[in-house]
Protein backbone atom coordinates (compact mmCIF):
# COMPACT_ATOMS: atom_id res chain seq x y z
CA UNK A 1 0.00 0.00 0.00
CA UNK A 2 1.20 3.39 -0.79
CA UNK A 3 1.33 6.36 1.19
CA UNK A 4 -1.97 8.04 1.79
CA UNK A 5 -2.23 11.88 0.87
CA UNK A 6 -3.30 14.29 3.29
CA UNK A 7 -6.83 14.48 1.84
CA UNK A 8 -7.16 10.37 2.27
CA UNK A 9 -5.21 10.68 6.09
CA UNK A 10 -7.83 13.23 6.99
CA UNK A 11 -11.04 10.97 5.25
CA UNK A 12 -9.39 8.01 7.29
CA UNK A 13 -9.94 9.86 10.45
CA UNK A 14 -13.46 10.76 9.57
CA UNK A 15 -14.23 7.36 8.48
CA UNK A 16 -12.91 5.82 11.42
CA UNK A 17 -14.55 8.68 13.84
CA UNK A 18 -17.81 7.86 12.04
CA UNK A 19 -19.03 5.07 14.67
CA UNK A 20 -18.96 7.06 18.30
CA UNK A 21 -21.74 9.08 19.07
CA UNK A 22 -21.76 12.81 17.90
CA UNK A 23 -20.43 13.91 21.05
CA UNK A 24 -17.54 11.51 21.47
CA UNK A 25 -16.44 12.07 18.00
CA UNK A 26 -16.43 15.59 18.40
CA UNK A 27 -13.92 14.72 21.13
CA UNK A 28 -11.90 12.36 19.62
CA UNK A 29 -11.63 13.87 16.63
CA UNK A 30 -9.24 16.64 18.53
CA UNK A 31 -6.65 13.96 19.23
CA UNK A 32 -6.66 12.51 15.85
CA UNK A 33 -4.28 14.36 13.40
CA UNK A 34 -2.70 14.17 9.71
CA UNK A 35 0.72 15.75 10.61
CA UNK A 36 1.41 18.90 8.99
CA UNK A 37 5.47 19.55 8.81
CA UNK A 38 5.02 23.61 8.39
CA UNK A 39 3.00 23.75 11.89
CA UNK A 40 4.98 25.18 14.38
CA UNK A 41 3.08 24.35 17.52
CA UNK A 42 1.38 21.25 18.08
CA UNK A 43 -1.97 22.40 19.52
CA UNK A 44 -2.86 23.90 16.05
CA UNK A 45 -3.43 20.08 15.32
CA UNK A 46 -3.59 18.09 18.29
CA UNK A 47 -4.95 17.94 21.43
CA UNK A 48 -3.30 15.84 24.06
CA UNK A 49 -2.90 15.32 27.95
CA UNK A 50 -6.44 15.34 28.14
CA UNK A 51 -8.89 13.02 30.21
CA UNK A 52 -9.90 9.99 28.37
CA UNK A 53 -13.86 9.38 27.57
CA UNK A 54 -15.64 6.90 29.50
CA UNK A 55 -16.34 3.80 28.00
CA UNK A 56 -13.46 3.38 25.25
CA UNK A 57 -10.35 1.50 25.74
CA UNK A 58 -7.23 3.39 26.66
CA UNK A 59 -4.02 2.19 27.93
CA UNK A 60 -3.10 4.78 29.94
CA UNK A 61 -1.61 3.87 33.46
CA UNK A 62 -2.35 6.51 36.91
CA UNK A 63 -0.44 8.65 38.69
CA UNK A 64 1.08 5.72 40.89
CA UNK A 65 2.13 3.95 37.78
CA UNK A 66 4.20 7.24 37.09
CA UNK A 67 5.95 7.90 40.26
CA UNK A 68 6.67 3.99 41.43
CA UNK A 69 6.50 2.42 37.82
CA UNK A 70 8.81 5.35 36.53
CA UNK A 71 10.61 7.81 38.06
CA UNK A 72 11.28 6.06 41.57
CA UNK A 73 11.06 2.06 41.42
CA UNK A 74 14.77 1.68 38.99
CA UNK A 75 16.30 3.99 42.13
CA UNK A 76 18.15 0.69 43.12
CA UNK A 77 19.54 0.79 46.98
CA UNK A 78 16.26 2.49 48.05
CA UNK A 79 13.37 0.83 49.50
CA UNK A 80 10.15 1.78 47.67
CA UNK A 81 6.78 1.20 50.13
CA UNK A 82 3.54 0.66 47.94
CA UNK A 83 1.20 2.40 50.58
CA UNK A 84 -2.18 1.00 50.26
CA UNK A 85 -3.86 -1.80 48.99
CA UNK A 86 -1.57 -4.74 47.95
CA UNK A 87 -2.54 -5.05 44.47
CA UNK A 88 -0.69 -1.89 42.86
CA UNK A 89 2.84 -3.06 44.05
CA UNK A 90 2.00 -6.64 43.30
CA UNK A 91 1.23 -6.44 40.14
CA UNK A 92 3.85 -3.91 39.21
CA UNK A 93 6.36 -5.50 40.29
CA UNK A 94 9.65 -6.60 38.07
CA UNK A 95 7.28 -5.83 34.56
CA UNK A 96 9.61 -2.90 33.74
CA UNK A 97 12.90 -3.97 32.90
CA UNK A 98 15.34 -1.72 34.17
CA UNK A 99 18.07 -3.58 34.64
CA UNK A 100 20.67 -3.18 37.92
CA UNK A 101 23.84 -4.48 39.33
CA UNK A 102 23.98 -5.73 42.88
CA UNK A 103 22.09 -8.61 45.07
CA UNK A 104 18.71 -8.17 45.23
CA UNK A 105 17.29 -8.16 48.86
CA UNK A 106 20.46 -7.24 50.14
CA UNK A 107 21.95 -3.78 49.03
CA UNK A 108 19.55 -3.73 45.90
CA UNK A 109 15.93 -3.84 45.75
CA UNK A 110 14.63 -3.26 42.25
CA UNK A 111 12.02 -6.18 41.64
CA UNK A 112 11.02 -6.47 45.21
CA UNK A 113 7.63 -5.19 46.09
CA UNK A 114 7.18 -3.74 49.58
CA UNK A 115 3.59 -3.03 50.87
CA UNK A 116 1.93 -2.04 53.62
CA UNK A 117 -1.20 -4.26 52.44
CA UNK A 118 -4.12 -2.00 53.89
CA UNK A 119 -6.98 -3.72 55.39
CA UNK A 120 -10.65 -2.36 55.99
CA UNK A 121 -9.75 -1.40 59.41
CA UNK A 122 -6.53 0.66 58.26
CA UNK A 123 -9.23 2.57 55.84
CA UNK A 124 -11.47 3.49 59.21
CA UNK A 125 -8.39 4.12 61.66
CA UNK A 126 -5.61 5.41 59.41
CA UNK A 127 -2.55 3.84 58.33
CA UNK A 128 -0.14 5.75 59.68
CA UNK A 129 0.58 3.74 62.86
CA UNK A 130 0.83 1.11 60.18
CA UNK A 131 3.50 2.58 58.16
CA UNK A 132 5.78 3.71 60.88
CA UNK A 133 5.54 0.15 61.78
CA UNK A 134 6.68 -1.25 58.49
CA UNK A 135 9.10 1.07 58.19
CA UNK A 136 11.01 0.05 61.20
CA UNK A 137 10.65 -3.52 59.80
CA UNK A 138 12.00 -2.62 56.94
CA UNK A 139 15.02 -1.21 58.73
CA UNK A 140 15.73 -4.17 60.79
CA UNK A 141 15.32 -6.59 57.84
CA UNK A 142 17.52 -4.70 55.35
CA UNK A 143 19.86 -2.56 56.84
CA UNK A 144 21.76 -1.70 54.06
CA UNK A 145 19.13 0.02 51.98
CA UNK A 146 19.95 3.44 51.79
CA UNK A 147 16.90 5.09 51.78
CA UNK A 148 12.46 4.75 52.19
CA UNK A 149 10.16 6.50 49.53
CA UNK A 150 6.47 6.09 50.56
CA UNK A 151 4.17 5.71 47.49
CA UNK A 152 0.68 6.45 47.82
CA UNK A 153 -1.66 4.22 46.40
CA UNK A 154 -5.42 5.79 46.38
CA UNK A 155 -6.94 5.28 49.65
CA UNK A 156 -4.21 7.33 51.11
CA UNK A 157 -5.23 10.24 49.48
CA UNK A 158 -8.97 9.48 50.10
CA UNK A 159 -8.62 9.33 53.82
CA UNK A 160 -6.03 11.95 54.37
CA UNK A 161 -3.62 9.79 55.85
CA UNK A 162 -0.23 12.07 56.74
CA UNK A 163 2.50 10.44 55.62
CA UNK A 164 4.67 13.71 55.27
CA UNK A 165 4.55 13.63 59.29
CA UNK A 166 5.41 9.81 59.19
CA UNK A 167 8.24 10.16 57.18
CA UNK A 168 9.81 12.96 59.03
CA UNK A 169 9.65 11.10 62.54
CA UNK A 170 10.54 7.71 60.69
CA UNK A 171 13.67 9.79 58.84
CA UNK A 172 15.16 11.05 62.18
CA UNK A 173 14.75 7.77 64.23
CA UNK A 174 16.93 5.56 61.24
CA UNK A 175 18.84 8.88 60.15
CA UNK A 176 18.27 7.55 56.09
CA UNK A 177 15.82 10.00 53.40
CA UNK A 178 12.59 8.68 53.89
CA UNK A 179 10.76 10.32 50.73
CA UNK A 180 6.85 10.89 50.75
CA UNK A 181 5.19 10.69 47.36
CA UNK A 182 1.53 12.00 46.93
CA UNK A 183 1.32 9.96 44.24
CA UNK A 184 -1.99 8.72 44.35
CA UNK A 185 -3.37 6.91 41.23
CA UNK A 186 -6.51 9.49 40.96
CA UNK A 187 -4.54 12.62 40.29
CA UNK A 188 -4.13 13.31 36.82
CA UNK A 189 -5.31 12.13 32.97
CA UNK A 190 -2.53 9.59 33.47
CA UNK A 191 0.69 8.55 34.41
CA UNK A 192 2.31 11.78 32.72
CA UNK A 193 1.29 13.69 36.28
CA UNK A 194 2.97 10.98 38.61
CA UNK A 195 6.05 11.88 36.91
CA UNK A 196 5.75 15.07 37.67
CA UNK A 197 4.72 14.45 41.47
CA UNK A 198 7.94 12.32 41.91
CA UNK A 199 10.21 14.54 40.23
CA UNK A 200 8.53 17.38 42.68
CA UNK A 201 9.30 14.69 45.45
CA UNK A 202 13.00 14.87 44.56
CA UNK A 203 13.45 18.00 44.28
CA UNK A 204 12.08 19.00 47.70
CA UNK A 205 13.36 15.78 49.45
CA UNK A 206 16.73 14.64 47.98
CA UNK A 207 18.50 16.80 45.60
CA UNK A 208 19.56 19.51 47.88
CA UNK A 209 20.60 17.35 50.64
CA UNK A 210 24.28 17.54 49.68
CA UNK A 211 24.57 20.77 48.51
CA UNK A 212 27.87 22.77 50.17
CA UNK A 213 29.55 18.91 50.73
CA UNK A 214 33.15 18.95 49.09
CA UNK A 215 32.77 16.94 45.74
CA UNK A 216 35.94 16.79 43.73
CA UNK A 217 34.58 17.86 39.93
CA UNK A 218 36.23 17.48 36.54
CA UNK A 219 35.29 20.20 34.16
CA UNK A 220 33.61 16.85 32.16
CA UNK A 221 31.07 15.74 34.96
CA UNK A 222 27.13 15.16 33.18
CA UNK A 223 24.70 13.13 34.42
CA UNK A 224 22.43 10.89 32.33
CA UNK A 225 18.51 11.78 33.34
CA UNK A 226 15.34 9.75 32.51
CA UNK A 227 16.90 6.71 31.05
CA UNK A 228 16.16 3.53 32.76
CA UNK A 229 18.24 1.23 31.79
CA UNK A 230 15.58 -0.82 29.65
CA UNK A 231 17.62 -4.07 28.66
CA UNK A 232 20.40 -2.28 29.52
CA UNK A 233 20.22 1.01 26.93
CA UNK A 234 21.68 3.09 29.96
CA UNK A 235 25.16 1.15 29.89
CA UNK A 236 25.10 1.72 26.80
CA UNK A 237 24.63 5.09 26.49
CA UNK A 238 27.44 5.34 29.11
CA UNK A 239 29.52 3.53 27.34
CA UNK A 240 29.63 6.03 24.52
CA UNK A 241 29.84 9.04 26.77
CA UNK A 242 33.02 7.61 28.19
CA UNK A 243 34.26 7.00 25.31
CA UNK A 244 33.91 10.62 24.47
CA UNK A 245 35.99 11.35 27.30
CA UNK A 246 33.09 12.83 29.81
CA UNK A 247 32.66 11.39 33.53
CA UNK A 248 29.28 10.05 34.17
CA UNK A 249 28.42 11.08 37.55
CA UNK A 250 24.78 9.99 37.42
CA UNK A 251 22.42 7.34 36.14
CA UNK A 252 19.24 7.60 37.19
CA UNK A 253 16.94 6.52 37.42
CA UNK A 254 17.41 3.32 35.25
CA UNK A 255 20.37 1.44 37.60
CA UNK A 256 20.40 4.78 40.30
CA UNK A 257 21.21 5.06 43.10
CA UNK A 258 20.25 7.96 45.76
CA UNK A 259 23.72 9.19 46.46
CA UNK A 260 23.66 9.56 42.49
CA UNK A 261 20.90 12.05 42.84
CA UNK A 262 22.21 13.62 45.46
CA UNK A 263 25.30 14.58 43.70
CA UNK A 264 23.85 15.26 40.12
CA UNK A 265 23.69 19.15 41.48
CA UNK A 266 27.66 18.84 41.23
CA UNK A 267 27.74 17.99 37.45
CA UNK A 268 28.44 20.49 34.41
CA UNK A 269 25.89 19.30 32.03
CA UNK A 270 22.33 17.33 32.61
CA UNK A 271 21.42 14.81 29.54
CA UNK A 272 18.15 14.17 29.42
CA UNK A 273 16.83 11.40 27.79
CA UNK A 274 12.89 10.96 28.87
CA UNK A 275 11.79 14.48 28.04
CA UNK A 276 7.97 13.36 28.99
CA UNK A 277 8.90 12.23 32.51
CA UNK A 278 11.80 14.07 33.94
CA UNK A 279 12.14 17.48 32.12
CA UNK A 280 10.64 18.82 35.58
CA UNK A 281 13.98 18.28 37.68
CA UNK A 282 16.45 19.06 34.78
CA UNK A 283 14.48 22.60 34.45
CA UNK A 284 14.62 23.18 38.03
CA UNK A 285 18.08 22.21 38.01
CA UNK A 286 18.67 24.95 35.28
CA UNK A 287 17.11 27.34 37.44
CA UNK A 288 18.66 27.00 40.67
CA UNK A 289 21.93 25.26 39.79
CA UNK A 290 22.75 26.73 36.51
CA UNK A 291 23.25 23.80 34.67
CA UNK A 292 21.98 23.16 31.61
CA UNK A 293 19.99 20.44 30.49
CA UNK A 294 20.41 18.84 26.55
CA UNK A 295 17.88 16.07 25.02
CA UNK A 296 19.68 13.63 23.41
CA UNK A 297 18.49 10.67 21.46
CA UNK A 298 20.51 7.43 21.20
CA UNK A 299 18.89 5.58 18.47
CA UNK A 300 20.28 4.80 15.16
CA UNK A 301 23.66 6.31 13.88
CA UNK A 302 21.93 9.11 12.67
CA UNK A 303 20.80 10.50 15.20
CA UNK A 304 23.24 9.02 17.79
CA UNK A 305 26.13 11.33 15.36
CA UNK A 306 23.93 13.99 15.52
CA UNK A 307 23.43 13.97 19.78
CA UNK A 308 26.92 12.82 20.30
CA UNK A 309 28.74 16.32 18.23
CA UNK A 310 25.57 18.40 19.98
CA UNK A 311 26.99 17.10 23.64
CA UNK A 312 30.44 17.63 22.45
CA UNK A 313 29.81 20.91 21.45
CA UNK A 314 29.00 21.88 25.41
CA UNK A 315 33.13 20.49 26.00
CA UNK A 316 36.64 21.80 24.72
CA UNK A 317 38.16 20.19 22.02
CA UNK A 318 39.67 17.60 23.64
CA UNK A 319 35.98 16.24 23.97
CA UNK A 320 35.37 17.12 20.39
CA UNK A 321 37.91 15.36 19.32
CA UNK A 322 37.14 12.18 21.11
CA UNK A 323 33.94 12.05 19.55
CA UNK A 324 34.39 12.21 16.09
CA UNK A 325 37.11 9.14 16.92
CA UNK A 326 33.96 7.74 18.67
CA UNK A 327 31.78 8.10 15.45
CA UNK A 328 34.62 7.16 13.15
CA UNK A 329 35.19 4.21 15.09
CA UNK A 330 31.72 3.02 15.24
CA UNK A 331 31.21 4.10 11.49
CA UNK A 332 32.41 0.66 10.18
CA UNK A 333 30.30 -1.61 12.18
CA UNK A 334 27.03 0.41 11.47
CA UNK A 335 28.09 0.16 8.04
CA UNK A 336 28.15 -3.07 8.00
CA UNK A 337 24.72 -3.67 9.98
CA UNK A 338 22.99 -1.46 7.43
CA UNK A 339 24.65 -3.07 4.45
CA UNK A 340 23.05 -6.52 5.90
CA UNK A 341 19.73 -5.42 7.21
CA UNK A 342 18.66 -2.43 5.00
CA UNK A 343 18.08 -4.69 1.68
CA UNK A 344 15.87 -6.84 3.83
CA UNK A 345 13.81 -4.44 5.46
CA UNK A 346 13.85 -0.91 3.18
CA UNK A 347 10.64 -0.28 2.33
CA UNK A 348 8.95 -1.53 5.20
CA UNK A 349 6.26 0.66 6.93
CA UNK A 350 5.98 0.60 10.33
CA UNK A 351 3.23 2.32 13.39
CA UNK A 352 4.11 3.19 16.31
CA UNK A 353 2.10 3.25 19.39
CA UNK A 354 4.19 3.97 22.52
CA UNK A 355 4.86 6.18 26.10
CA UNK A 356 6.32 9.09 26.13
CA UNK A 357 9.58 9.39 24.21
CA UNK A 358 9.94 6.80 21.77
CA UNK A 359 7.30 7.43 19.31
CA UNK A 360 9.42 10.43 18.27
CA UNK A 361 12.89 8.98 19.32
CA UNK A 362 12.98 5.29 17.55
CA UNK A 363 11.99 7.20 13.70
CA UNK A 364 15.27 7.42 12.68
CA UNK A 365 16.36 4.17 13.37
CA UNK A 366 13.72 3.14 11.61
CA UNK A 367 14.93 5.32 8.25
CA UNK A 368 18.49 4.35 9.16
CA UNK A 369 16.96 1.16 8.17
CA UNK A 370 15.22 2.31 5.42
CA UNK A 371 11.78 1.52 6.77
CA UNK A 372 9.21 4.12 7.02
CA UNK A 373 6.97 5.35 10.11
CA UNK A 374 3.79 5.95 8.75
CA UNK A 375 1.80 6.96 11.91
CA UNK A 376 2.73 7.49 16.00
CA UNK A 377 1.35 8.80 19.04
CA UNK A 378 1.59 9.39 22.75
CA UNK A 379 -0.63 7.46 25.19
CA UNK A 380 0.45 10.41 27.80
CA UNK A 381 2.50 12.74 26.16
CA UNK A 382 1.57 16.22 26.09
CA UNK A 383 1.77 19.56 23.38
CA UNK A 384 5.27 20.16 23.92
CA UNK A 385 6.01 16.45 23.04
CA UNK A 386 3.71 16.52 19.68
CA UNK A 387 5.73 19.87 19.20
CA UNK A 388 9.06 17.94 18.33
CA UNK A 389 7.30 15.15 17.05
CA UNK A 390 6.03 17.03 14.04
CA UNK A 391 8.97 17.56 12.56
CA UNK A 392 10.45 14.17 13.01
CA UNK A 393 7.23 12.34 11.45
CA UNK A 394 6.68 12.81 7.47
CA UNK A 395 4.40 15.06 5.69
CA UNK A 396 0.87 13.89 5.95
CA UNK A 397 1.76 10.68 7.85
CA UNK A 398 -0.51 9.84 10.85
CA UNK A 399 -0.71 11.41 14.41
CA UNK A 400 -2.94 9.69 16.79
CA UNK A 401 -2.87 10.61 20.80
CA UNK A 402 -4.26 8.51 23.49
CA UNK A 403 -5.47 6.42 21.11
CA UNK A 404 -8.48 4.42 22.20
CA UNK A 405 -8.44 0.44 21.07
CA UNK A 406 -11.13 0.28 18.37
CA UNK A 407 -9.46 3.50 16.33
CA UNK A 408 -5.69 2.21 16.71
CA UNK A 409 -7.41 -1.11 15.05
CA UNK A 410 -9.36 0.55 12.59
CA UNK A 411 -6.10 2.53 11.66
CA UNK A 412 -4.10 -0.95 11.48
CA UNK A 413 -6.62 -2.41 9.12
CA UNK A 414 -6.53 0.28 6.82
CA UNK A 415 -2.90 1.49 6.50
CA UNK A 416 -1.88 -2.31 6.51
CA UNK A 417 1.22 -1.32 8.01
CA UNK A 418 4.14 -4.12 7.91
CA UNK A 419 4.56 -3.80 11.68
CA UNK A 420 3.30 -2.06 14.94
CA UNK A 421 6.10 -0.92 17.47
CA UNK A 422 3.92 -0.94 20.82
CA UNK A 423 3.50 -2.34 23.69
CA UNK A 424 1.92 -5.85 25.13
CA UNK A 425 -1.70 -4.67 25.29
CA UNK A 426 -1.46 -4.29 21.80
CA UNK A 427 0.46 -7.58 20.64
CA UNK A 428 -1.50 -10.47 20.44
CA UNK A 429 -4.75 -8.15 18.72
CA UNK A 430 -2.17 -7.21 15.81
CA UNK A 431 -0.39 -10.64 15.82
CA UNK A 432 -3.81 -12.28 15.52
CA UNK A 433 -4.44 -9.92 12.32
CA UNK A 434 -0.66 -11.29 10.82
CA UNK A 435 1.16 -8.12 11.97
CA UNK A 436 3.97 -8.31 13.53
CA UNK A 437 4.45 -6.57 16.57
CA UNK A 438 7.48 -5.61 18.78
CA UNK A 439 6.96 -4.40 22.21
CA UNK A 440 8.64 -0.90 22.12
CA UNK A 441 8.22 -0.24 25.79
CA UNK A 442 10.06 -3.27 27.05
CA UNK A 443 11.90 -4.14 24.31
CA UNK A 444 10.22 -7.32 23.48
CA UNK A 445 12.49 -9.37 26.17
CA UNK A 446 15.58 -8.10 24.23
CA UNK A 447 17.20 -4.58 24.12
CA UNK A 448 19.27 -2.76 24.77
CA UNK A 449 18.43 -0.34 21.81
CA UNK A 450 20.30 2.96 22.74
CA UNK A 451 23.50 3.76 21.17
CA UNK A 452 25.61 2.00 18.32
CA UNK A 453 25.80 -1.93 20.70
CA UNK A 454 21.80 -1.19 20.46
CA UNK A 455 21.54 -0.65 17.08
CA UNK A 456 23.23 -3.92 15.89
CA UNK A 457 20.00 -5.45 18.46
CA UNK A 458 17.85 -3.47 17.30
CA UNK A 459 18.03 -4.28 13.36
CA UNK A 460 18.64 -7.61 14.05
CA UNK A 461 15.02 -7.86 16.27
CA UNK A 462 13.27 -6.13 13.66
CA UNK A 463 14.07 -8.22 11.08
CA UNK A 464 13.37 -11.06 12.85
CA UNK A 465 10.04 -9.86 13.66
CA UNK A 466 9.44 -8.95 10.20
CA UNK A 467 10.76 -12.18 8.51
CA UNK A 468 9.29 -14.36 11.09
CA UNK A 469 7.39 -17.39 8.49
CA UNK A 470 5.02 -17.77 11.29
CA UNK A 471 2.94 -14.68 9.98
CA UNK A 472 2.44 -16.10 6.15
CA UNK A 473 0.62 -19.30 7.91
CA UNK A 474 -1.99 -17.98 9.45
CA UNK A 475 -4.78 -19.20 7.48
CA UNK A 476 -5.02 -22.83 8.70
CA UNK A 477 -4.84 -25.11 5.67
CA UNK A 478 -8.34 -26.30 5.60
CA UNK A 479 -9.54 -22.63 4.98
CA UNK A 480 -6.79 -21.99 2.55
CA UNK A 481 -8.44 -24.87 0.66
CA UNK A 482 -11.64 -23.18 0.42
CA UNK A 483 -10.27 -19.95 -0.26
CA UNK A 484 -8.71 -21.12 -3.65
CA UNK A 485 -11.75 -22.99 -4.64
CA UNK A 486 -14.09 -19.61 -4.18
CA UNK A 487 -11.20 -18.02 -5.85
CA UNK A 488 -11.33 -20.19 -8.81
CA UNK A 489 -14.91 -20.31 -8.67
CA UNK A 490 -14.74 -16.61 -8.96
CA UNK B 1 -1.63 33.72 39.27
CA UNK B 2 0.44 31.53 38.54
CA UNK B 3 4.00 29.80 38.77
CA UNK B 4 5.90 30.31 34.92
CA UNK B 5 9.41 29.87 34.09
CA UNK B 6 11.02 32.10 31.68
CA UNK B 7 13.88 30.41 30.12
CA UNK B 8 16.41 31.10 27.19
CA UNK B 9 15.23 29.38 23.80
CA UNK B 10 17.54 27.28 21.87
CA UNK B 11 17.53 29.44 18.90
CA UNK B 12 17.80 33.27 20.78
CA UNK B 13 14.55 34.68 22.44
CA UNK B 14 12.87 33.68 25.48
CA UNK B 15 10.37 30.35 26.17
CA UNK B 16 7.41 30.65 28.36
CA UNK B 17 6.96 27.47 30.46
CA UNK B 18 3.58 26.88 32.21
CA UNK B 19 5.01 23.74 34.63
CA UNK B 20 1.18 23.48 35.94
CA UNK B 21 -0.07 22.84 32.47
CA UNK B 22 3.25 21.72 30.62
CA UNK B 23 2.57 24.49 28.63
CA UNK B 24 5.94 25.99 26.38
CA UNK B 25 5.58 28.75 24.49
CA UNK B 26 8.05 30.92 23.21
CA UNK B 27 7.36 34.97 23.92
CA UNK B 28 6.96 36.93 20.87
CA UNK B 29 7.12 40.56 22.84
CA UNK B 30 7.90 41.51 26.32
CA UNK B 31 7.29 45.29 27.34
CA UNK B 32 9.61 46.38 29.34
CA UNK B 33 13.57 45.01 28.80
CA UNK B 34 16.10 46.97 29.70
CA UNK B 35 18.57 46.30 32.70
CA UNK B 36 16.41 48.11 35.35
CA UNK B 37 13.33 47.31 34.50
CA UNK B 38 12.58 44.22 32.47
CA UNK B 39 8.72 42.22 32.33
CA UNK B 40 5.16 43.50 32.15
CA UNK B 41 3.09 42.16 29.86
CA UNK B 42 4.36 39.20 27.71
CA UNK B 43 2.85 38.50 24.36
CA UNK B 44 3.05 34.65 23.52
CA UNK B 45 3.18 32.76 20.08
CA UNK B 46 -0.15 30.98 20.76
CA UNK B 47 -2.15 34.22 21.50
CA UNK B 48 -1.91 33.85 24.96
CA UNK B 49 -0.66 37.32 27.04
CA UNK B 50 0.56 37.26 30.63
CA UNK B 51 1.79 39.83 32.78
CA UNK B 52 4.42 40.02 35.35
CA UNK B 53 5.53 42.48 37.93
CA UNK B 54 8.79 44.68 35.80
CA UNK B 55 11.50 43.57 38.36
CA UNK B 56 15.19 44.50 37.78
CA UNK B 57 16.42 42.51 35.13
CA UNK B 58 17.55 38.53 36.03
CA UNK B 59 21.27 38.10 35.81
CA UNK B 60 20.63 34.32 34.79
CA UNK B 61 17.72 32.81 33.32
CA UNK B 62 15.99 30.39 33.77
CA UNK B 63 14.19 32.35 36.33
CA UNK B 64 10.71 31.10 38.25
CA UNK B 65 8.17 33.69 38.41
CA UNK B 66 4.27 34.34 39.23
CA UNK B 67 2.51 35.61 36.52
CA UNK B 68 -1.09 36.96 35.92
CA UNK B 69 -3.17 35.71 32.95
CA UNK B 70 -4.91 38.70 30.67
CA UNK B 71 -5.42 36.55 27.73
CA UNK B 72 -5.79 32.94 27.43
CA UNK B 73 -4.73 31.18 24.56
CA UNK B 74 -7.65 29.52 22.28
CA UNK B 75 -8.48 26.36 22.94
Amino acid sequence: MTTLSREETDALIAEVLEVYPEKAQKDRAKHLATNDQTVEQSKKCITSNRKSLPGVMTIRGCAYAGSKGVVWGPIKDMIHISHGPVGCGQYSRAGRRNYYVGTTGVDTFGTMNFTSDFQEKDIVFGGDKKLAKLIEEVEQLFPLHKGISVQSECPIGLIGDDIESVSKKAAAAIDKPVVPVRCEGFRGVSQSLGHHIANDAIRDWVLDKRDGAAFESTPYDVAIIGDYNIGGDAWATRILLEEMGLRVVAQWSGDGTIAEMMNTPKVKLNLLHCYRSMNYISRHMEEKYGIPYLEYNFFGPTKIIESLRKIAAFFDDSVKEKTEAVIARYKPMMDEIIAKYKPRLEGKKVMLYVGGLRPRHVIGAYEDLGMEVIGTGYEFGHNDDYDRTIKEMGDATLLYDDVTGFELEEFVKRLKPDMVGSGIKEKYIFQKMGIPLRQMHSWDYSGPYHGYDGFAIFARDMDIALSNPTFKNLTPPWKKVAAEEVKKAA
Amino acid sequence: MANIMIQQGEKGGLVFYLPKRDLEASIESIEFDTPEKWGGELKLDNGGTYYIDPIAKPPRLPISLRAKRLGAAED
